[in-house]
């Protein structure tokens, strides 16, 4: 005798299968390199001063993070003095937030493209590939040299992006090295896929000490995107124990009332 | 004036008390109305775990006016200034990201929880005579409930909200004749803009709030006038004790609110879990591309609704003209049945006749986008006429066939899996799935007069099937 429920499971079985071969075809149109994962560095003070420093240094000049005011990284344990005095270039107040000179005028003369604000970028760019701060990353480490585009720079995240990499005195310059096969599917048409980098002028870093520059870099933006998400944690912790002991008061006392309930 | 001698009926002489409660009772019955809906309002004692969503709905829509109301004192509804001023709440605002949190992490809440309260109507027939009115109200708060989301939704003016809104409001503009005048004079405005913006949280902040409020005041007068259904769907006023109270009732306070109390801090933890550790909910509650402002000349790659619309999205998305043409053979069908009933009677035939016959036309030479947005509105107002389309015999699932459950089980995953299509990029498999279980949707709801006859039912007991805890 067949289980009556047979043809339930049957159907689940069904769909499993069909969500399944949905999903095989989204992967095979993902971008072809996968994200890195970031160190997790929000809780590290040093890590997010270091990465303040070179967020106003690096990115500031063409990038605002108009939401940003500099008063907030007191909170990453900088003095008013020193955010005042090495991290502050062209605002007047300390209550001022991070705007950027070049208007959308120039940077349209200049790259083509209105550089994006990035208060809270590292939000906007979490997908299911990976978290914004893995992107930024993985997008910050893979510029390399390209003298077909316009500002002789490009990227394997993001190939054809406007932006050059402002961190290349840093890292030095790179070039991508690709292989080519012919598509099977589409005759004349080529596959190209990314073999490796040759290093064409040497950076002031070593690789691993860039790697981490940058995961600093990101882990202030990171930061940047919700400055109160480690109270945010913090409180969270308190209102669950307190939540606990609300429960667990509250079920004795329902039980006090309903146990002469027949 | 004349002295005039009234008959005192309702209240006990003995009941004259001094102090201030008397002092109200004299100007508004306080006291009656504590008796009425709290104190002496005799609810059934088996209530299970499903019976907290009903509370729990009004908590949470406390906790969304007063959150929305904190809101509201630094948003401002400008399209230069919205993107901003919702970041200016996240940080300088003192406690600012809290209270957005709270507000964002409620609309979905709402939604699990209305969701849940839903399904446990469809569970015990709650819905049946004679609560009829009270499952109408309830609809129309969900009706609300989904306007006020999507009117909501738009105010964080980041690229979702923008881009959601102009496909949601474009949709207008698929009724034949008056569409593209409809969807300009919702709009406002050629596209989404600072004009739509502003209506949109004139809608949200008062209009709807106001609607809602109202109507859940009607749907719990109404189920107060009736009296709660409960798990085993027997009707607990029709047994009742010397002094006419219900013997499987309890009085709703104070053994209710302990009950209710104890439900809700159950829900605030996890509530809060999510609200403190995952306000995003992975793109899920705030969705990532929300985080970028709104920008008409960009469009995202990949537009999907918040969560808790993406099954009538979904609907909507499979109603092509393939799928068209299986609603067309399918009606068809239907009418050839209602067609060989109806044999007898001539003038009924030709008006059936004649109303397929324009239906089909219809249906042939209107644009599919026209009936995808008929089918995700049947989709909601179909719920509507649920009290007139079961014909079971009782209304529990405890004591209807087993397969009546699997049925509605199967309803319930067949939400679920409409909910996943409509979240995730167009597929052709996904495309077939949504397609197959709009059918299931609307079967399983339209077929209910004749599937909810079959079977034979067990007998539902005298008294409430109760468990002393």
């Amino acid at each position: 005798m067949t289980h009556p429920f047979r043809w339930l499971l049957r159907l689940a079985l069904a769909l499993g299968l069909s969500c399944g071969a949905a999903a095989a075809q989204a992967a095979s149109e993902q971008a072809s390199i996968p994200l890195e994962h970031v160190p997790y560095r929000v809780n590290d003070l040093l890590a997010l001063q270091n990465g303040a420093k070179l967020f106003v240094n690096y990115c500031l000049n063409c990038h605002s993070a108009k939401y940003m005011r500099y008063e907030r990284l007191r909170s990453i344990g900088l003095t008013a003095d020193q955010v005042q005095e090495y991290l502050m270039f062209s605002e007047p107040r300390l209550g001022d937030t991070m705007k950027v000179a070049m208007t959308p005028a120039q940077a349209a003369a200049w790259f083509g493209a209105s550089p994006p604000d990035l208060s809270v970028i590292e939000r906007a760019l979490a997908s299911h590939r990976g978290s914004g701060a893995d992107f930024l990353y993985t997008y910050l480490l893979s510029f390399y040299r390209d003298t077909t585009r316009p500002n002789g720079w490009n990227n394997l995240v993001l190939p054809g992006v406007a932006m050059p990499n402002p961190l290349w005195p840093l890292q030095g310059e790179r070039a991508a090295k690709f292989a080519f096969t012919n598509d099977p599917a589409s005759p004349g048409l080529q596959l190209k896929r990314f073999v490796d980098y040759e290093q064409l002028t040497p950076g002031s870093l070593s690789p691993t000490q860039y790697d981490s520059q940058v995961a600093d870099l990101v882990a202030y933006m990171q930061w940047m995107a919700e400055p109160d998400q480690l109270e945010r944690k913090r409180l969270g912790v308190i209102v669950l124990l307190f939540l606990a002991l609300f429960t667990f008061i509250t079920w004795r006392l329902k039980s006090d009332y309903w146990k002469d309930v027949t | 004036m004349a002295e005039q001698t009234l008959p005192d009926a309702g209240a006990p002489v003995a009941a004259t008390r001094g102090g201030l409660r008397q002092w109200i009772d004299d100007r508004f019955p306080f006291s009656a109305l504590w008796a009425a809906h709290l104190s002496e309002y005799y609810a059934p004692k088996n209530l299970n775990f499903w019976y907290y969503f009903g509370s729990l709905a009004i908590v949470v829509l406390a906790i969304q006016i007063v959150s929305g109301i904190f809101l509201v004192m630094h948003y401002k509804p400008d399209a230069a200034l919205a993107f901003g001023s919702v970041e200016y709440i996240m940080r300088d605002v003192s406690w600012g990201w809290l209270i957005r949190y709270i507000h964002s992490t409620g609309a979905s809440a709402f939604f699990v929880i209305i969701y849940m309260h839903m399904f446990r109507g469809l569970l015990y027939g709650s819905y049946r005579k004679p609560r009829e009115l009270v499952w109408i109200f309830g609809c129309l708060i969900f009706l609300c409930l989904m306007a006020e989301a999507f009117f909501g939704y738009l105010l964080p003016w980041g690229q979702m909200s923008f881009w959601g809104a102009q496909v949601i409001v474009n949709l207008f503009s698929a009724i034949p004749f008056i569409g593209p005048d409809l969807s300009l004079w919702i709009r406002g405005d050629y596209v989404v803009s600072d004009a739509t913006l502003n209506r949109f949280f004139a809608f949200h902040v008062i209009a709807i709030p106001l609607l809602l409020i109202g109507l859940v005041g009607a749907h719990i007068i109404a189920l107060h006038q009736v009296g709660s259904n409960n798990p085993d769907g027997i009707e607990i006023k029709a047994n009742k004790d010397a002094r006419g109270n219900p013997r499987d009732g309890i009085p709703f306070h104070p053994y209710f609110t302990v009950h209710d109390l104890f439900g809700l801090s159950a829900f605030l933890t996890i509530f809060s879990a999510v609200l403190f550790f995952a306000p995003t909910f992975g793109g899920y509650f705030l969705e990532h591309n929300n985080f970028i402002p709104a920008d008409p000349l960009k469009t995202p790659p990949h537009i999907a609704p918040v969560w808790y619309f993406t099954p009538f999205y979904s609907m909507l998305r499979a109603t092509t003209t393939t799928s068209v043409h299986l609603w067309m053979a399918v009606l068809t069908a239907a009418a050839l049945w209602g067609a060989w009933s109806l044999r007898r009677r001539i003038e009924r035939l030709v008006v059936l006749a004649v109303g397929m016959a324009f239906l089909l036309w219809a249906m042939a030479t209107v644009d599919a986008k026209f009936w995808g947005v008929v089918v995700m509105g049947g989709a909601v107002v179909s719920l509507f006429f649920l009290p007139w389309l079961d014909h079971a015999p009782v209304k529990s699932m405890r004591y209807r066939p087993k397969w009546h459950l699997s049925l509605l089980i199967l309803f319930a995953l067949d939400f679920i899996v409409l909910g996943y299509f409509g979240i995730s990029e167009p597929s052709p498999v996904g495309y077939w799935i949504s397609v197959s279980c709009t059918f299931i949707y609307f079967g399983f709801l339209w077929l209910m007069p004749w599937w909810t006859g079959l079977g034979t039912c067990k007998a539902v007991p005298e008294r409430l099937v109760y468990h002393p805890h």
